[in-house]
């Protein structure tokens, strides 16, 4: 039976495998990624709330992105619907407080509160979509060099970095703990008590201390003197030039033409002639 | 060659709670030499490693290693010199691939990134493990970790190695390779362990310890073949010595 | 409950990402001036301690459910408050990359109230000044309760404000007050009282460690702080008056609910709860060009009810907004002087 923290694990585990792809899409440089994925996410952010056919263009990036990158669409989506709920939830009043109707479509009378309330749905996830491919793509690693790069402060991302590399340890160290304590636990699902669990988490607290001094003695046997320097060499080439020209061009005319009305009135246009 | 020499005088190190750890502990290792520390859990081993190269301060006493007495200003030279491996190696493989943390210590001393680049492929390609630089240390076996870390130290070109329990949690066939290794190296080697088949495999020299002292500092066969000494220092002898276990015959 | 980009608009979300950076710059600046080069595996440690710790779930005597800690307030404890700001952001970057929880804009603001907040509000503020250096006993559990409720109730405010203010739902202010502050009242006691055992052990166990965190003075100067105080409590009691009010008075709620429901006619999206929040914006004047409400002219007269309520609300709002500003614009400047008076240098 899998508990949060087994899947959690595995996650990770499976992004970070992701990551590690070769496809043309992946060797491009991450800065490339990186400043398109927040290009995006703020076209589509700041799109009106009652927009939907503004919207759906967008969805051309996550589609070649997961194209290029080889990615597993069904995966991607159930992780979407995992993190949905709060969104939903909070959505969802929506069409409960604003009813009035806004959009006559022959029979069919949509209130201003449905409206928005698909545009918020595309939105969640064309945005979360984004994030996601983000790291699918580039890796954690490389999004921290990236950030670096551009001028974030370096002991935040050194301390991005450690934490990646721990993070797996002490995931690894708390399954253990709890594996243990499920086993001399006679709760029907190994549940952790009330009480038991700050003495868990101090336990573990501990010997992580233990792990940091015994971390920071290997740092200084190895000439450690306060800053830890990494070097990487980046390229920012003709291609990552067409990548994040391109598709933040495209993001931006989006953001500014509702493409698809256009599209319709040319259409229509053309017929009523 | 003086830079090679490691001396220690009267080591005497007590704990801020005043346990005394070490209670006086003289020696003298040449250039060149391959030296066991052996004994029980809680006999000082690592306590005396961890002065080896400065992490611990002596509370009497002397650490000279090579032409530096050990100082707090003299620790940044001595850290050049003696290359330490430790028991866990997820402590010691900090960074995010192994290419970076073979890097690291190269890095600090302030080399070009050619200089840095050149010395860690060297101490991959010594170890076995280039097709692994841009692996991300989690994902390493046992025996990888382990032979990683002892790139990242070898990176630095020391010319003194201390190892904690190098060949604890490895399979067999990652400690055979481990030992093969080993043996390859020409630096001044000082092992602290358990496993003393290894010790015979390796060292000519073996230094005993019990309660934070010496009880033994000579050759590792007439060690290991003296029962006595053996067994009031809570220790036995190697498996291979201990005679076949079917037959029960002596060795 | 963290913030959703789906919940977001650009401005409010580059505002929390503004704050969120110039806090962060701030804090690796302290950091590398304190000369402790144990802070660094140690920060690294702690923050997969905490997210690996996030994952272990326990059962809440007498609900049913689970819970988790969350992990803001022990962290700020174990490492004071710059180092802990970086490992919580830390933690949420991942989380955000990889559970997909929000999204990378609104990273801004759940850095801000899960960051901010507990290391240099409630921790500060409030557990320090409680606890002092010796966390046993009740000391020990009043300062946690209080600071980890406080620091709760204030992000939950956050979220609310920056929902209300971004416009992509529907729901009014004091609607989604309502529902955010019980639940986090709940998970601000349980993550108090984990915090406290934690702690607690900790102390018995390893006293030494609490002390490592003890030496870091999170403002330099003293004026700010009663300040702070202040607005913190004023916050509450606004927060607090609002559920009441609202829960007091369901007409006033209700009734501009049932308008909406009970479709009296009137066309276009401008009747029902908008204009409550349209009064809102009026009275705040908060940015008025940017066009939040993309609805019509409002019906004054639906106003006279909720007017109260939208003018102390717009009040808070805008003093909040402005003196956070303020803040940031002030430790900004301070860190590019750093030389000035009243700067305690932290020996670690």
């Amino acid at each position: 039976m899998s508990t949060k923290i087994d899947r959690a694990y595995y996650d990770i585990g499976r992004l970070d495998t992701l990551a590690a792809g070769d496809t043309p899409l992946h060797r491009l440089d991450p800065r490339a990624k990186l400043l398109t994925t927040m290009v995006f996410i703020f076209c589509v952010v700041s799109c009106g709330r009652y927009e939907i056919t503004r919207l759906l263009p967008f969805f051309l990036y996550p589609a070649v992105l997961i194209g290029l990158g080889n990615l597993p669409l069904g995966y991607l989506l159930k992780k979407l619907l995992l993190v949905s709920p709060f969104v939903l939830f909070i959505g969802i009043f929506n069409p409960w407080l604003d009813r009035a109707t806004m959009l006559q479509l022959g029979p069919l009378a949509l209130s201003g509160g449905w409206i928005s309330f698909f545009s918020l749905l595309l939105r969640f996830t064309l945005t979360i979509g984004a994030a996601l491919l983000l790291i699918a793509t580039t890796g954690f690693t490389a999004i921290c060099m990236t950030l670096e790069k551009l001028g974030a402060p370096k002991i935040f991302t050194v301390q991005l970095l450690l934490l990646y590399r721990y993070l797996f340890i002490l995931i690894e160290e708390a399954i253990r703990m709890m594996r243990a304590h499920a086993l001399r636990s006679f709760s029907p699902r190994g549940r952790i008590s009330f009480r038991v669990f700050p003495q868990m988490l101090g336990n573990l607290l501990l010997r992580t201390l233990d792990r940091a001094q015994r971390i920071h003695m290997a740092m200084l046997s190895r000439a450690f003197n306060g800053e830890i320097k990494i070097v990487r060499k980046f390229r920012f080439g003709s291609r990552e030039v067409l990548f994040l020209g391109g598709f933040g061009g495209l993001f931006i005319v989006l953001r500014f033409t509702d493409v698809i009305e256009l599209l319709g009135r040319l259409v229509l246009g053309t017929v009523t002639k | 060659m003086s830079h090679h020499i490691v001396e220690v005088r009267e080591l005497k190190f007590h704990y801020p709670d005043l346990t005394q750890a070490l209670g006086g502990i003289s020696f003298r290792i040449s250039h060149g030499e391959s030296v066991a520390v052996v004994g029980a859990n809680g006999a000082g081993k690592s306590t005396l490693l961890q002065h080896l190269n400065g992490y611990l301060t002596p509370s009497e006493g002397q650490v000279r290693i090579g032409d530096y007495q050990l100082t707090r200003n003299t620790v940044r030279e001595v850290r050049r010199t003696v290359g330490m491996v430790f028991q866990d190696p997820d402590d010691q493989l900090f960074m995010s691939t192994v290419g970076d943390d073979v890097a690291f210590g190269p890095l600090n001393l302030g080399l070009t990134s050619e200089e840095v680049t050149a010395r860690v492929d060297k101490a991959l390609a010594t170890v076995g493990v280039s097709h692994l630089k841009e692996r991300p240390p989690h994902r390493l076996s046992a025996g990888q970790k382990r032979r990683v870390a002892i790139a990242s130290v070898l990176s630095m070109s020391p010319d003194i190695l201390v190892m904690d329990e190098p060949s604890a949690g490895l399979d067999p066939r990652a400690r055979t390779q481990l030992i093969e290794l080993l043996k390859s190296f020409k630096h001044t080697k000082i092992i602290a362990t358990h496993d003393l088949d290894m010790v015979l495999d390796l060292c000519e020299r073996t230094i005993v310890m019990h309660d934070g002292l010496v009880r033994a500092d000579g050759s590792t066969m007439e060690i290991f073949e003296n029962e006595e000494l053996l067994a009031a220092s809570c220790l036995e002898k190697p498996l291979r010595m201990q005679g076949c276990p079917v037959c029960r015959g002596k060795g | 409950m963290h913030m959703a980009d789906a919940l977001l608009s650009a401005p409010v979300g580059g505002v929390m990402w503004a704050a969120t950076a110039a806090t962060t710059i701030y804090c690796s600046t302290k950091i590398r001036q304190s000369l402790d080069d144990r802070k660094v595996p140690l920060m690294g440690v702690l923050a997969a301690f905490v997210f690996a710790a996030q994952m272990i779930n326990f059962t809440i005597p007498g609900t049913g459910s689970s819970g988790h800690l969350g992990g803001g307030l022990l962290l700020a404890i174990l490492l004071g408050p710059y180092a802990a700001f970086l490992a919580i952001a830390s933690v949420l970057v991942v989380q955000a990359l990889f559970f997909a929880d929000g999204g990378l804009l609104a990273l801004g603001c759940n850095i801000f109230h899960m960051g901010f907040i507990p290391c240099f509000l409630a921790y500060p503020l409030i557990y320090k000044k409680i606890v002092g250096n010796r966390p046993t006993g009740g000391r020990l559990l009043t300062g946690s309760l209080l600071a980890a409720v406080i620091g709760l109730q204030l992000g939950a405010f956050g979220v609310v404000l920056e929902t209300t203010l971004s416009g992509i739902s529907e729901l009014p202010f004091s609607t989604f007050l309502i529902m955010m502050q019980p639940i986090h009242l709940a998970i601000g006691i349980v993550e108090g009282l984990v915090t406290a055992g934690i702690v607690s052990f900790l102390w018995k166990a390893r006293p030494e460690i609490l002390n490592l965190a003890a030496t870091d003075q999170p403002l330099g100067t003293l004026h700010l702080k009663p300040v702070l105080i202040i607005l913190v409590l004023a916050t509450i009691f606004t927060g607090g008056f609002l559920s009441w009010y609202a829960s007091e008075h369901p007409d006033g709620l209700e009734w501009s609910m049932f308008k909406v429901t009970g479709g009296k006619g009137l066309a276009g999206p401008n009747n029902g709860v908008h204009h409550t929040l349209e009064g809102l914006q009026e009275k705040t004047a908060l940015m008025p060009e940017y066009g939040f409400r993309k609805s019509g002219t409002a019906d004054r007269q639906e106003k006279a009810a909720s007017g109260q309520l939208g003018t102390s609300v717009a009040g808070l709002v805008g003093s909040l907004l402005v003196l956070f500003l303020g803040l940031l614009l002030g430790l900004l400047l301070k860190k590019r002087g750093s030389t000035g008076p009243g700067q305690p240098h932290p020996q670690a």
